[in-house]
Parts: structure tokens; sequence; C-alpha cells
């Protein structure tokens, strides 16, 4: 069994976001961590490992110094790591990445009782589009936004977490899931992870790597083969931190309902 | 000399600032002010590899070297200096002198457990008539009739002393021999005959438990002695050489901590309609600070480098705890100042700092000491 994780390297949004003039981020001036919502994922993966003694390898799409932050996945748990780089790749937006990332996985292999992993969304695009349209190019059943994973000889059971409630499904592998922050607690990296992370098997695909694949084409990869237009990149504003009410008594329904007349909302 | 740190001494370093800001800065203010050691925080760094930074993989260590363990050290006291201190002595002052000093049977029943956290160290060789002047040790190990020693005797200032399973004491087994008379065991805190005695009320580094031992015809087997019969001073000496990079890092580490603290405070601070950053008294004084714990950082590195090329270390140590240990007391004592009033309540944790900083003018050797080892170097006698 075979757990493939979608990792990607984004820039820290909690410092300053730094804008190019044409609207894009400015990437380089940013110090860069790895995508909150993946680390979920290589968690909910590292904990299928414990329970089940499944390899677990992580893959990601970006220039070559994301190699640091692949071998900082390793240094959690994961066996092996598998960077796509390349020049034709670049300017890759979500239907491309999807596109190429999918050949990648194509290429290590999706066996019958493999699960690929993904996190909900990155920090910097906030489109939650890649993972579900991997699942697509991959022929994979997807279950997004889960927030519980049970696992049952070939059957995952999945609780997911939706705006205005939970779902509960059962899906067969191989299948493709997106990971949120409420599943798991991202553990450290351990210093003997750290320590070993640079002997592990680590591999670059490049555009010769993956040209074979039928999803490879000049016409859907990189920036050409990108429909997106970037129309204006901002941060977005602070939202306030809210006001939470305890108790389930008369009172605090009082109170609570005081606020929301105040407000004109009932 | 090389001041780049290999990429994976950077990433060790971010991952212990991330456990060390999650994990230990939360607790820092309630360990000190209830005097509570952090089992739970022990548990964890266990589990992380944290109580076994440099050891072999063979013995259960994580497999790193002597830097990563100073800034392991250094990242924790940045803001809790007992959770510093505690895997100081644990790695320094127990693991260190049975993976050095230890036969293979040793080192196999021994470090594993002690690696992993499961089991807490401590070293016992501080008596209450014999402290800087270490020879004078008045606990005896005395063979009985099936070769093993029976220990008499106290300690005290034991640093983990009230939570370690595993404790290297000192004994004299000849007290004829002076120094040459002294020798090392390995003790486990379940053997008959050993207790644990009155824990103490300290100034600073509340958090770890620092206590008595006693030993009453304590049976310790005789293949828990370490290295020979008489060895004991000079196993007893080479592990504080090494016990003070761990001191010097936790030193360095609460006067960094306190420099950040201050940073963060002037910035925010507005005396006379402008913020105290922008008074030039503040900027001079934190640039003075910052300049002094940088080189005390320096010295403590290149002490750490030196012991993991096994190379002669032994005044790089004293010269790093000399001046880490002066840098943090007066750096600290400068940071209560820059904050005033409030920095001498406990709303803020300068004043924790400061007080935590003061031991390590004292502990594993005083300043006195270092520089009675310095002078010696360059022949002054």
């Amino acid at each position: 069994m075979k757990i493939i994780v979608c990792v990607k390297q984004v820039p820290d949004t909690s410092g300053k976001v730094a804008v190019n003039p044409d609207g894009t981020l400015n990437r380089a001036s940013m110090a860069t961590i790895t995508n909150p919502d993946d680390l979920n994922a290589v968690e909910a993966a590292l904990t299928l490992k414990e329970q089940t003694g499944a390899e677990v390898v992580v893959v990601s799409m970006g220039p070559p110094p994301a190699e640091g932050m692949l071998r900082e996945v390793i240094a959690r748990g994961a066996d092996r790591a598998v960077l796509v780089s390349a020049r034709e790749f670049g300017g890759s937006d979500t239907y491309a990445t999807s596109q190429i990332l999918a050949a990648a996985i194509n290429k290590i292999g999706v066996g019958e009782e493999d699960i690929v992993m993904c996190g909900r969304q990155a920090i910097d695009g906030d489109t939650a589009q890649v993972g579900p349209q991997i699942a697509e190019k991959l022929g994979l059943p997807q279950v997004s936004y889960a927030a519980e994973i049970t696992k049952e000889g070939r059957t995952l059971t999945i609780k997911r977490m939706l705006e205005d409630g939970y779902m509960t499904i059962k899906v067969n592998t191989p299948c493709l899931i997106t990971c949120i922050k409420e599943l798991n607690a991202p553990r450290y990296m351990s210093v003997g992870g750290i320590f070993e992370c640079y002997e592990k098997p680590y591999e670059v695909f490049d555009y010769n790597t993956l040209k074979d694949d039928p999803l490879i084409d000049s016409t859907t990869i990189g920036l050409k083969g990108s429909p997106t237009n970037i129309f204006k990149s901002f941060t977005p504003p602070q939202k306030g931190a809210g006001m939470m009410l305890e108790g389930a008594d008369k009172d605090t329904c009082d109170k609570l309902a005081g606020i929301l007349a105040a407000k004109h909302l009932i | 000399m090389d001041f780049h740190l290999t990429r994976e001494q950077e990433m060790v370093r971010k991952m212990y600032r991330e456990f060390a800001e999650n994990e230990v800065k939360p607790l820092a203010e309630e360990l000190d002010e209830e005097e509570r050691f952090p089992m739970e925080t022990v548990e964890k760094m266990g589990k992380l590899g944290m109580m076994g930074i440099y050891f072999p993989k063979k013995y259960g260590g994580a497999g790193g070297d002597v830097l990563s363990y100073a800034m392991c050290v250094e990242e924790l006291s940045k803001v809790c200096g007992t959770t510093g201190v505690i895997v100081s002595a644990h790695t320094s002052l127990c693991c260190a002198p049975i993976y050095e000093h230890g036969t293979e049977e040793q080192k196999m029943k021994y470090l594993p457990d002690l690696l992993s956290g499961k089991k807490i160290g401590a070293f016992g060789l501080t008596e209450p008539n014999a402290g800087t002047d270490a020879s004078g040790q008045q606990t005896t190990a005395v063979k009985n009739e099936n070769g093993d020693y029976v220990l008499n005797g106290s300690k005290c200032f034991i640093t983990n002393g009230t939570v370690a399973g595993t404790i290297v004491v000192f004994a004299m087994t000849d007290q004829k021999a002076g120094n040459h008379g002294i020798s090392a065991f390995i003790v486990e805190s379940t053997f008959p005959g050993f207790s644990v005695g009155k824990k103490e009320k300290k100034m600073g580094i509340r958090g770890s438990s620092t206590c008595d031992l006693i030993f009453e015809d304590c049976v310790v087997p005789k293949e828990n002695l370490l290295g020979k019969e008489g060895q004991g001073f000079k196993i007893a000496m080479q592990t504080l050489d090494g016990g003070r990079i761990g001191i010097a890092a936790q030193a360095l580490g609460l006067g960094e901590g306190a420099i950040d603290e201050a940073v963060k405070y002037t910035q925010e601070r507005v005396q006379f309609k402008k913020r105290l950053s922008q008074f030039q008294n503040t900027q001079f004084q934190l640039a003075d600070m910052h300049t002094r714990m940088q080189a005390a950082q320096y010295l403590v590195y290149a002490a750490a480098m030196k012991k993991e090329k096994h190379e002669p270390y032994s005044v790089d140590a004293a010269m790093a705890k000399l001046f880490a240990a002066e840098s943090a007391s007066d750096v600290t004592r400068r940071a209560v100042q820059l904050f005033g009033g409030y920095g001498y309540t406990r709303e803020y944790p300068v004043e924790r700092m400061m007080r935590d900083a003061k031991i390590t003018e004292i502990y594993e050797g005083t300043s006195e000491v270092q520089r009675m080892v310095i002078s010696r170097a360059l022949g002054v006698k």
C-alpha cells in the first residue's frame, strides 16, 4: 500500500504579502512555508502509515529550492519524495498544474490499495481546485474536505466537514482525499528524521520524465496551457476576532438575541 | 572557522523554534509560579529525539551532533530556562558519561530508555561539603561479600533529582587516595537504600527539580561501576566539561530570549509621545546586548564543534560558560531596566529570565572555577 501526498511550497502570508506591479505575488521576496492544509494531509498519511505500514511518497511541483520543503516532510516521517520541476511547467495555473501532477502520480503509480492525499487548498491561491482536478484526470473517486478518516480493508470512511454540517461517506481505494485543518494536528519533524532526511530517496521528474504521458501536451501545461488570467492579487482584509458567548442558559440566549436584534439581523 | 550551519542544523533549529514557541513558551510562567516539573514536555521531547540528540541510533539516540544539542538547549531557554536545564542536565551529565565511559552492556541497558526520554537522568557529585572542591567527597562505597558496592552518604543540589530514574553517582571507594579514591556508579532510583530528600526552593529555574539524594546502605551491583575504581574524579571533570556547553547554551538562550522580549516591548511602549525604541538609549542598550550575546554564541558553538570533532575543548567550554553566563545576567538585568516598572512584575517574562540567568554563573562550575581553568591553560600559576 502506498499513500501519495501532494504538497506545495507557498509564501508565508503571516508576514507582509509582497505583490508585483502586474498583480502577481512577488514570491522571491517572501519567506516560504509548507502549505498548512498539505501538512494535515501529510499527518493523515503518516497516521495511516503507522496503522498499516504503508509507504508515504510526497510529491510537489515547484522550482529546485522546493527540495528543502520536501526534505522537511521526509523529516516528519515520509519515506521518499518527488519534485516535479521544469521550465516547461512554469507559470501553470490550477488546470495545468493538476495535469502535470496527475502525470507525475501516474509515473509513481497508483495501485488498487493506494491513496492520493492533498490539502484542501493553498494559502496563496485559495482555489481548492488542484486536488479535485487531479482526481478527475486520474479517474479516481474523490472525497473533499475530510475531517475524519478511518480505514478498514480497502474501505475508507470519511467524515466531510461542510459549511452547513457533516457528511459521512465510504469510498474504496484507490481514491483521492483532500484534507482540512480540523482533521488532525500535524506532528513536528523529529531530530532523528532530520539527520536522516537527506539520505532518503529523492527524485526529480523533469519534462523529459513526463513528456510521454498523454496528459502532457504543450497546449495544456505551463503558462501557454493555463486558461487563467490574473486580474488582481490582494491581501484579504482582516476579519474581526468575533465574539464568543458561552453557556446554554436563558441569559446567554437572551444576550445573543439582543446582539442580533441590535444589528437588525432578527 | 566556518560559521555556517549545515542544512540539517538549520532544519533542526527551525524545528526547536516551532516546538519551543508552541509547546514550551505557553507553560513557562506557570512552571515558574507553581514550581512544577514539566513532565508532559519531557514526554513530547523524548518522542521527537530531543532527549538523546547527539548519540548514535544504535543506542536509541537521534544521530545528531553536539552543536545541534547546544542549539536545542539555547532555543528552549529562550522561552523557558527550566526546560533548557532539564535537557542539559539529562544529556550532558547522565547520558554523556554513560555513553563515553560505560561498557557495551551498560550502554545497551541504560541508554535506550534515557535517550528516548522514558527515563530522566541526573548526576550526583555535589555534597554539602564538596561543592567547588569536588574532591572532598564524603559519600562512601564499600564492597560487600558479593563484590557489590554499598553506598552511604548524601548529595545535594541535584538537578532532575526528584524525577530521575537513572543517576550517575560519585563516591569514595578509597578514602586515603584523595581524588584517585573516587569512583562513579550508575544508580537506579529503585535500588533499595536510595531515597530523595529535601527539595530546594530556588530563586530561578523553579520548574526544574533540585533536591538531596540520600544513600542508606544502598547496594549498587558491581556491574554498575562506571569506568574503573578510582577513575571517578576524572569522569566527573570530563563530564562537567561537556555540561558547561549545555549551561553556556542555556545562558545564551536566556540572554537572547530577553532581547527578543525587549525589542518587542520597546517598540510598543510609548513615553514622551515616542516609542521607547526611538530613544537612542534604548537603541544603544539593545545593540550592546545583542553584540554580547552574539559573541557568546560564537564561543558556545565553537566549544560544541570542538567536542563534536573530539578535539580538546575544556578551556573553550570554560570560556563559553563564563562569558555566556555573565552576559546572560547582564543582558537580562538590562532588559528588566528597559521594561521599567513593568519589567519588575511577573506580568512580563524578563524578571523570570533575570532570576533564571543568575544560576548559570553558579552551577556546573562557578564563574570563578571557569577563570581557574582558563588561567591555568595560560600557564598562570
